[in-house]
């Protein structure tokens, strides 16, 4: 903790935190933290979940007001009151979901908030247009100023809130997990425009969980712990195994805790699955006790053919066999009574149910097995819900406490231990350890292990290439709504992974 | 669950305040006889109020149930006046029957078409209204057209309390019994609190959905035949605009209106605070004009509470705030 403001020498910081505190009731949210960001420079802010990154966000943009400490622009002590306070003083934030309005154009996105005036105060929309034009040209975006923001993808939204950040002439640019969202080929893309940031001056805040990206464009690191300052300095001189000692405060000898499990019979058989829009011709077998990865650029049609093979949509041709026999899957209810169960990407959206007590999320699967005519039976329920939530170690003062007053580790545990307590025996988890610390991915992949070697067939929907190749026995590579390959053993490289899915050829330039 | 237990406390302390004021200047209103009298009174909006609330945790609103209610209560009247030895559980089968049907009507399109929950409901309350005027040509049905026992029914004493009220406790008990005891009332608020969940879970949205205008439309149409009956009157305009006291009473009691969280006590906690206001301002002479103020008032102050425990919760999620340091 021995960092002095100034201590990393070179140019002075555009803007710095001084021994900023912020409390929220019966939480030190931060405790005296440091952090320098420089001009033309990219700085990680690096640090498990919980260890004050998102305050810090907030702080430097107005949001809140820290309880100790300065915060220095130029060197000189400032106050942000509200969040056009910090927008005066050039920060700018581009969040983790990119905050757009989806029903005003691309120039309205842009400019909301500080619209060029015309005559009588009115926005001259004119203006606009060509201002808007202008910046989208400048970073090289073919995103037409008039179109609906509604219109465009995920990757052009992107482009739009860097568009933003540049029309308010700004200074600091925050970037919270920019590409958590992103394929790799618009994560490429990303990485050009930090570049250009870069270059015209700006001071770059950049906040990722992907030690590859932290490499790949910081010139500096900040590491929080629990709230705490660990450390900061140049990254070149620091190791990707240091970062990750400093961020846990323990060293991760181990990231993927792979257990040879032996892998068994046939247990799902999928022939000639197809959907009118979305994926064509997909054939694959998984077996006991394997972990079958499917990887692929976002969009390439996993998720959509997940929800398929479990009944949310229809396919238009297709068959599963389940232990040889042929099931017909039209809805998830259909999916749960077959044995397969899918834990979705967006487990805040699409997981618990906030206002419903642990027990009831836990048992509402497998109501069937604890229900008598259609009665509920309190007992079994109370009953299923110990055994799985104690069986991932949940901790809560009582089952019957509401989901939402959790921590999100442990609602993540609500859901999982809810799928596992039907008994399935496919289970499917997409994304699983999106956008969560290093120290929860270990658990994660801990867990997965424990599963396939208890003989549980797992498929995980994957677009981190490390998580992949450390935990798949065999992998599927989709491209464009089919299969590109499907690799296993001395096959399986990050070179093969991105060359398959991103349909270059042999003699291709892969990354 | 501890809001919202600490919830429902609050406002039965609101109950018995309101009680004890109007009891120091007019100690009638509080005898035995009148609170059966006020309990009765409220038993049509106990009765819908319950079926609102199962639509309205599931994220949807249910507009029509008063023009139900008139509906189903004209053609009960027309079939007393055609068929008059009919058996009163006869008319209480077709009332709820064709209740119900009105109400599937509404889950339908909401299942099947996709049609905003409002915007079905708007329009099936002016078809109902008009249908009825259809039906009865714009007639009114009197007390003298209806046989006796038809009128009867709802007003005959029972241990001390009408019939009407007696069907009220029965309502209660039996939703009190589906919403917490069975796999669909868990359905009912898993699709409210989260439907992108319940889907994963097994559980069709849209029928849930379909089933909760169904309830909602029997209990209506069950409310057609006992209000015709108790005022002996049947006409167009029966019951016009009640379906707001009866949505003010779901979120008076607590149902978030955003879905998913509410309970069977709460909901006949706030039926029966509008009740009370509506028969203790004609006692304390103050116009009749007030309720409206009053409710409205009351809605307000119920919807900022049930948004300020809402926003007391979030701050839990914090990891750090669950096991300080």
């Amino acid at each position: 903790m021995g960092l002095q403001p100034n201590a990393s020498g070179g140019t002075p910081p555009v803007l710095a935190l001084d021994r900023i505190t912020k409390t929220f009731p019966g939480v030190r949210a931060l405790d005296g933290v440091m952090l320098e960001l420089h001009a033309g420079e990219v700085t990680s802010l690096i640090g498990e979940n919980g260890a004050g990154k998102s305050t810090v966000v907030k702080i430097l943009t107005g949001i809140y007001q820290p309880d100790g400490g300065e915060i220095l622009l130029d060197g000189a002590p400032v106050r942000f009151a509200a969040a056009q306070d910090a927008g005066r003083a050039g920060v700018t934030a581009i969040h983790q979901e990119t905050v757009l309005f989806d029903e005003l154009s691309v120039a309205e996105n842009i400019f909301i908030g500080h619209a060029p005036r015309g005559r009588f105060g009115l926005i001259d929309r004119a203006a606009m247009q060509r201002r808007a034009g202008e910046i989208l040209r400048s970073i090289g975006a073919e995103v037409d100023p008039g179109a609906k923001l509604r219109d465009l993808g995920i990757a052009s939204r992107h482009l739009v809130a860097i568009a933003r950040a540049l029309s308010v002439e700004a200074r600091v640019v925050i970037m919270d997990e920019p590409t958590a969202a992103l394929s790799q080929k618009e994560i490429e893309e990303l990485y050009l425009l930090v570049e250009q940031l870069k270059q015209q001056g700006k001071a770059i805040l950049f906040i990722s969980h992907k030690f590859d990206e932290i490499f790949r464009i910081s010139d500096r690191y900040t590491v929080f712990r629990d709230g705490q300052f660990i450390a900061s300095g140049r990254m070149a001189e620091v190791s990707e195994g240091e970062l990750v000692q400093m961020m846990v405060g323990r060293a991760v000898d181990q990231i993927f805790p792979k257990r040879k499990a032996s892998i068994g019979g046939e247990v799902l058989k999928v022939t000639g699955y197809c959907h009118p829009t979305e994926f064509a011709d997909i054939n694959f077998t998984l077996h006991r006790g394997e972990i079958l990865g499917f990887y692929g650029l976002v969009g390439a049609g996993r998720s959509e053919f997940m929800q398929s093979l479990i009944g949310i949509t229809r396919p238009s041709k297709g068959v599963t066999r389940i232990n040889g026999r042929i099931r017909v899957i039209r809805s998830p209810a259909d999916a749960i009574g077959a044995g397969i169960v899918y834990v979705p990407e967006d487990r805040g959206r699409q997981g618990a149910i906030l206002d419903m007590p642990i027990f009831q999320n836990v048992t509402l699967p497998s109501l069937r097995q604890t229900s008598k005519s259609g009665f509920t039976r309190m007992a079994e329920e109370f009953a299923l819900a110990r055994e799985y939530t104690e069986r991932l170690d949940l901790r809560a003062a009582s089952l019957d406490t509401p989901v939402g007053s959790l921590s999100g580790g442990n609602q993540q545990k609500v859901v999982i231990a809810k799928w596992l307590a039907t008994k399935p025996g496919v289970i499917i988890l997409d994304e699983p350890t999106k956008g969560i610390d290093i120290g929860s991915k270990a658990a994660v992949h801990d867990f997965m292990s424990e599963l396939a070697a208890q003989g549980l067939s797992v498929i995980m929907v994957s677009s981190e290439i490390p998580e992949i190749l450390g935990m798949s026995d065999r992998v599927i590579v989709m491209r464009e709504g089919r299969i590109a390959a499907e690799l296993a053993g001395d096959d399986l490289s990050p070179e093969t992974l991105v060359r398959h899915a991103a349909g270059i050829g042999a003699r291709g330039e892969a990354a | 669950m501890s809001a919202l237990k600490s919830r429902e406390a609050i406002l039965f302390a609101a109950i018995l305040t309101l009680l004890l004021l109007i009891a120091s200047r007019f100690p009638g209103f509080v005898s035995p006889q009148n609170l059966v009298s006020v309990f009765t009174d409220t038993a049509p909006l106990i009765i819908l109020a319950l079926g609102q609330m199962v639509v309205i945790l599931t994220r949807c609103i249910d507009l029509s149930v008063a023009a139900n209610l008139a509906l189903t209560g004209m053609v009960c009247a027309m079939v007393n006046v055609a068929l008059p030895g009919l058996p009163v559980a006869l008319v209480l089968v077709i009332a709820v029957t064709l209740g119900a049907a009105l109400g599937s009507l509404n889950g339908l399109l909401v299942w099947k078409l996709d049609i905003p929950p409002i915007v079905v409901t708007l329009g099936t309350m002016t078809i109902f209204r008009g249908l009825i005027f259809l039906l009865s040509e714009g007639q009114w049905i009197n007390a003298h057209e209806m046989s006796a026992s038809f009128t009867g029914f709802p007003r005959s004493l029972l241990l001390g309390m009408p019939v009407l009220g007696w069907i009220a406790v029965l309502a209660v008990a039996v939703m009190a019994l589906v919403m917490g005891r069975t796999t669909l009332g868990r359905a009912f608020f898993a699709v409210g609190g989260n439907p992108h969940a319940a889907v994963y879970t097994g559980i069709d949205v849209g029928r849930t959905q379909f089933l909760a205008f169904v309830i909602s439309g029997a209990l209506a149409g069950l409310t057609g035949y006992l209000w015709i009956a108790r005022y002996a009157v049947a006409y167009v305009d029966i019951a016009g605009g009640f379906e707001l006291d009866v949505v003010a009473a779901c979120v008076i009691g607590g149902i978030s209106i955003a879905g998913g969280a509410g309970s069977v006590i709460g909901t006949l906690l706030g039926a029966l605070f509008l009740g009370v206001v509506k028969n203790a301002l004609p006692v304390v002479d103050i116009s009749p004009f007030w309720q409206l103020a009053i409710s409205g008032a009351a809605i307000l102050v119920a919807v900022a509470f049930n948004a300020r425990a809402g926003r007391s919760r979030g701050r839990l999620i914090l990891k750090s705030a669950e096991q300080p340091q």
